[in-house]
């Protein structure tokens, strides 16, 4: 019997190894591929000289300011959806918990809706909209975060679900308000600091979505990070692609931090209060 | 202590006044009226949705009544929005805040009223004090026990001095052993501080065990409100006696004021009817047994309740009557035994029989 379960066991992990080493491969190749390209040097030979002009910010304004360009407009565009998802997000769907618990499914649907539609069909869709917002903001790329955020809502919108199903928001708030907390209290005093995690992983998710996004900035014909380098692949491929990889290894890390922030340890919320208690008490 | 002693005990009175409040063309409260005198204690008691915590949250502020008035201290606060009440609240359970200490949570009412960090410090330490959680003061909600968190909602919501004290079912999530005591200290607590509090429950004998006066409720209006051993003596409707305490329904005739039932003659309440056939609604501590083998009931089964015991036993009318007996008389009865059952002649309720 236990020979028998210890050689099922032993098969089991020898495939879940050989899975887990062909997707590696699979992620870890072109990753490998597009090391090995920025590092050739004239003649066969390796340099990092892709790399050291990549680090010097100085450098890269004057010989590429089209990449300084896309690489500002994405930071700025990633800092304004984080922003405007929250404050759009948080209070709607606290609400909706505390006093429209019927609209709750209406919200959801709404929220997640933005998966079943193509980004072509969005830059349709929203083509009117942005010539009205030209015409009232003026032309700038960082409108665009008005479109990411509806690229970004079903991703955050399950983050901070998830958060606010951690809680009794409504039991929290009653009890808040009974002791005096106006509405404004209950939010930032109350609910937002059990909801760190939530929102951290939703700002996480909106980071990394909106610095790899491409079609719907190149279809606008704005230049954001994604469609300057690929732009500038057509010139200057090296450099191209070494930012690409370094969005990339930046996506990943980005994701990777997010793990620990909400990883099944935290999710309960308990970690963070740990970590607290022992800051505080000498 | 003594900063706890000189600033509570005020104690106002509340009045609430035809209370309606609807959910579609459900009555969750129908015409409620209620006065509690100041710094009483009174449980609200009923089954569960007949609109115990509607009028609670009505009184909080956390709903409002589509009609009727409610007056705490003599001052209309109909319209005066929760966090404006000064009512100090312990829900069921998972209401302390989960980022903060225990200390912390007892302390954010006093932030909020702009108290100097030395008052709260003091405050809060004398309140966990009073719950008796000095030593788990650091501590956060998912690090104590059921029990010792509702303790912390207790202490916070008398850190405030709050008018009136609300407790929605408060013991409902903890086991037996835990209930018990802590009903028992809520109730001491409550007499230290004197601030009036109405006390939701569904539970009996935690009602009658906790509260100066108990409110049962049914269908959203108040069906009696007396006195623990006055509900239990005099009920006044078929409804309360059923609910209060276990009670037998035996068949009989009422006379002048009085039932014949069981043999035995019982003066009847106010409220009863007065004469024909009537069901007479008997305590199990109102019915004598003796083992007689003329009896006209058999013993059915005896159980142990710690104190006293009871025997059911089934009369020759096919009733079946539950008789409370000393605990140490349970064996003598066993199953089988013929015995006579009489009717004592404490005041019993009788209705009409249908
Ligand atoms: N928000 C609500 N929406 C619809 N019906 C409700 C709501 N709150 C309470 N009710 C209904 O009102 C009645 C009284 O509820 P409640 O006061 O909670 O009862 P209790 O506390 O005595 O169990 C119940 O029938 C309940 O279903
Ligand atoms: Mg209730």
């Amino acid at each position: 019997m236990s020979g028998n379960r210890a050689a099922a066991r032993r098969k089991q992990d020898v495939f879940r190894w050989v899975t887990i080493g062909v997707c590696l491969l699979f992620f870890a190749l072109p990753l490998y591929g597009m090391l090995e390209f920025t590092t050739r040097g004239p003649g066969g030979t390796r340099s990092a000289q892709t790399w050291a002009t990549l680090l010097d910010f100085g450098k890269v304004s004057a010989e590429y300011p089209a990449l300084k360009e896309g690489f500002l407009a994405s930071v700025g565009l990633a800092v304004l959806t984080v922003l405007i998802m929250l404050v759009l997000l948080v209070p709607t769907m606290t609400w909706v918990r505390l006093r429209l618990p019927g609209l709750s499914r209406t919200v959801e649907f709404l929220c997640l809706l933005p998966l079943t539609v193509p980004a072509i069909v969005l830059v349709v869709g929203l083509t009117p909209v942005y010539a009205w917002v030209t015409y009232l903001l003026g032309e700038s790329t960082l409108w665009l975060s008005l479109a990411y955020v509806i690229l970004v809502l079903p991703y955050a919108y399950r983050s901070l679900d998830a958060g606010l199903r951690a809680i009794d928001v409504k039991t929290l708030a009653e009890a808040s308000r009974s002791l005096g907390a106006g509405w404004g209290t209950v939010m930032m005093r109350v609910i937002l600091p059990n909801l760190r995690t939530a929102v951290l992983s939703a700002s996480f998710l909106s980071v990394a979505l909106v610095l790899g996004e491409f079609t719907i900035a190149n279809l606008f014909s704005r230049k954001n990070l994604q469609v300057a380098m690929y732009e500038l692949g057509k010139s200057d491929a090296q450099i191209s692609i070494a930012v690409g990889l370094a969005a990339l290894v930046f996506g990943f890390l980005v994701l990777f931090a997010m793990s620990f922030v909400g990883g099944p340890r935290s999710a309960t919320a308990a970690a963070p209060r740990l970590r607290r208690t022992r800051k505080e008490s000498p | 202590m003594t900063s706890m002693t000189s600033t509570d005990g005020q104690g106002v009175a509340v009045q609430l006044t035809g209370l309606r409040r609807t959910y579609g063309a459900l009555n969750a409260l129908d015409h409620f009226t209620l006065h509690i005198a100041p710094g009483e204690l009174v449980a609200l008691l009923g089954p569960s949705g007949c609109g115990k915590t509607t009028a609670l949250r009505c009184l909080a502020g956390l709903e409002d009544p589509d009609s009727g008035r409610i007056e705490v201290g003599g001052r209309d606060i109909t319209s005066v929005p929760t966090s404006r009440r000064d009512m100090g609240m312990v829900f069921q359970a998972y209401s302390l805040f989960p980022h903060m200490t225990a200390r912390q949570n007892v302390e954010f009412g006093l932030q909020l009223r702009k108290r100097s960090t030395q008052e709260r410090r003091t405050r809060a330490a004398d309140m966990l004090d009073l719950v008796g959680l000095s030593d788990q003061a650091d501590k956060y909600a998912h690090q104590m026990s059921g029990g010792q968190q509702q303790r912390v909602a207790l202490a916070r919501a008398l850190a405030i001095e709050p008018q009136v004290l609300l407790l929605d079912e408060p013991l409902s999530a903890l086991d037996a052993k835990v209930r018990t005591q802590l009903r028992d200290e809520i109730r001491r607590i409550q007499l230290t501080v004197g601030t009036t509090t109405l006390f939701v429950t569904h539970d009996q004998e935690e009602a009658l065990a906790v509260a100066d006066r108990v409110g049962v409720m049914r269908a959203g209006h108040l069906e009696q409100l007396a006195a623990p051993e006055e509900l239990y003596a005099r009920p006044t409707s078929e409804f309360v006696a059923d609910f209060v305490g276990l009670t037998n329904r035996l068949p009989g005739t009422a006379v002048d004021g009085h039932a014949d039932v069981l043999g035995g003659r019982v003066p009847l309440l106010d409220g009863s009817a007065t004469s024909g056939e009537v069901m007479v609604l008997v305590r199990p501590e109102g019915i004598d047994i003796a083992a007689d083998p003329a009896g006209d009931a058999t013993v059915l089964s005896g159980s142990f309740l710690g104190a006293h015991g009871r025997v059911t036993a089934e009369t020759a009318g096919g009733h079946h009557v539950v008789v409370q007996v000393p605990s140490s008389a349970v064996a003598a009865y066993p199953p089988g035994t013929r015995v006579r059952l009489t009717a004592r002649g404490d005041r019993a309720l009788a209705v009409r029989a249908e």
